[in-house]
């Protein structure tokens, strides 16, 4: 048995579990770091002699690879269990980066491409959903808390990286100022932080693969006593994608992320062109990148905050209050919020805390309907959504906004037709939420209830 | 939706023989980080007040 194996690490009696959390984290705070990917934008556009459309491709690129490694390589992460999972996306993210460095060095944009796109894109999907399933098992009383802290961590990810990897650009460029908006780090500055950044998150990520313990009684999913969803459904992924409800939470993440994006995509003209008069914005640059400061807070806390009131109030209403208050908030963004920036503000954090929550709280919902048997698996398909989103997102507003001019030089009214396009969608998500019920038993896998329904039988009767 | 108490696993919450002093370094080995992100984004953020 290798020490890698599930089996190898099944955690002894007495093992805190308030060491997942921090196990997730040290992998998610890694991962997140592909947020803060725009701040190496203008230094790799001067770098390659190339546009930002053609370097906008790398972050694509990655997100992309992590829904699809996600959805293809989530039931091999069930099954091997998360410390094997974690040093996987720890060596895929860390190789990454090493190979982005050298086409960066070696001047070859698509070695970016391979290595930061592709290979770091699988080291995202793996890591992203290694840990989900293990606290889930570790925290069935608290499922939202425990995956709302790990996925926090992806979010909080980006606010580690962008200030970390300004310092290191500007130590191996002294010439590099990162307070100066227009400025840009050499290509050997590039390529000397990316080596940096991958050899230090790798480190950081095997940390967490070494604290990681599967609970007591998982080293064998077989044997394991599973966590029902509601009615005691314990699903398969290669069955629950055949569900409505499934495909149902898959519009209701698609819609909630796609409205996210609608504002964090344009967020710093944006809020430059709602106070805009006369070709003056009220609202300084310094002031916009405060904005995007506030939003990425707010997308971190809601990611904890609304995921841990889910375990209160329950998956779908916690659902309800993100898509349909998100609807209505959505609404007065587009009708009042350039009576105030205050307004503004208040409204587009509250909206990117629930698009922030839509990402922590759906793997508890996954478990309300499915059940933990396979519930990281299911997870990563259904990430194939937040990829779709990616891609629809932007293209919705970009298109809209197009067609009026360009972003930085708008006023408040040019947005409203895309801010709209955003309350249909969310809509659409509402509707999609208030459709899912309980999976019925003929979804079930039978010889796997019947087993889990024995184990949990035996289990009251020595405790009672 | 939600599942019912007799049918979850017991939570594994008693009985833990982990030093804390492991769990507060466990914890500061991630906080730490987190919270110089966050003190960053803060003085990022409070140029909307102050630019």
């Amino acid at each position: 048995m290798s020490p890698l194996d599930k089996q190898a690490i099944v955690a002894g009696p007495g093992y805190s579990r308030w060491l997942i959390p921090p196990a997730a984290l040290a992998v998610h705070l890694s991962i997140g770091q592909v947020y803060a990917f725009s701040v190496f934008k203008n230094s790799l556009v001067a770098s390659f002699d190339t546009s930002l459309t053609a370097i906008g491709w790398v972050f694509s690129i990655s997100i992309v690879m992590l829904g699809l490694s996600a959805a293809v390589l989530g039931t091999w992460v069930e099954r091997s269990g998360p410390r094997k999972a974690m040093l996987t996306a720890a060596l895929c993210w860390g190789v990454g980066f090493v190979v982005g460095s050298a086409g960066i060095a070696s001047g070859q944009l698509w070695l970016l491409y391979l290595g930061y796109g592709v290979i770091g894109g699988i080291g995202l999907g793996i890591g992203y959903i290694s840990p989900v399933s293990t606290l889930i098992k570790w925290f069935p009383d608290r499922p939202g808390l425990a995956t709302g802290m790990a996925i926090m961590g992806f979010g909080g990810g980006a606010l580690i990286a962008s200030p970390l990897s300004n310092r290191l650009m500007g130590l191996y460029d002294p010439d590099f100022v990162p307070t100066d908006s227009g400025a840009v780090a050499s290509a050997s500055a590039l390529a000397q932080t990316f080596l940096t950044l991958g050899l230090v998150y790798t480190a950081f990520m095997l940390v967490g693969a070494a604290l990681v313990r599967v609970p007591p009684g998982h080293g064998d999913d077989s044997t394991a006593e599973h966590s029902p969803g509601t009615n005691g459904a314990l699903v398969r992924a290669s069955q629950a994608i055949r569900t409505p409800q499934f495909w149902l939470l898959w519009v209701v993440l698609f819609c909630n992320v796609t409205a996210g994006i609608g504002i964090l995509e344009q967020a710093a003209p944006m809020i430059q062109d709602f106070f805009r008069e006369g070709g003056d914005s009220s609202v300084s640059a310094a002031a916009a990148g405060g904005f995007v400061g506030v939003l990425s807070l707010a997308n971190m806390i809601g990611r904890f905050v609304w995921s841990s009131l889910s375990d209160r109030i329950g998956r779908r209403t916690t659902y309800v209050m993100y898509l349909g208050v998100g609807l209505v908030l959505y609404l007065l963004l587009a009708l009042f919020g350039s009576s105030s920036t205050v307004v503004f503000v208040a409204l587009a954090a509250v909206i990117i805390s629930y698009y922030g929550g839509g990402f922590a709280t759906v793997p508890a919902y996954l478990k309300d309907l499915f059940g933990t048997l396979e519930v990281g698996a299911i997870h990563g398909r259904l990430l194939t959504a937040w990829a779709a989103a990616g891609v629809a997102g932007p293209l919705i507003v970009n298109g809209i906004l197009d067609r009026v001019g360009e972003p930085g030089n708008l006023v408040a009214a040019d947005y409203r037709p895309a801010l709209l396009t955003m309350v249909g969608v969310l809509a659409v998500g509402f509707v999609a939420n208030l459709l899912i019920r309980p999976v019925p038993d003929e979804h079930f896998d039978h010889d796997a209830h019947s087993a889990n329904e024995d184990r949990i039988s035996a289990r009251q009767e020595a405790t009672r | 939706m939600s599942t019912t108490d007799s049918t979850r696993p017991a939570p594994i919450t008693s009985g833990s023989t982990t030093p804390p002093v492991l769990v507060a370094l466990a914890w500061l080995l991630v906080g730490v980080p987190l919270a110089y992100g966050l003190w960053q984004t803060l003085v990022r953020a409070s140029a909307l007040f102050t630019g």
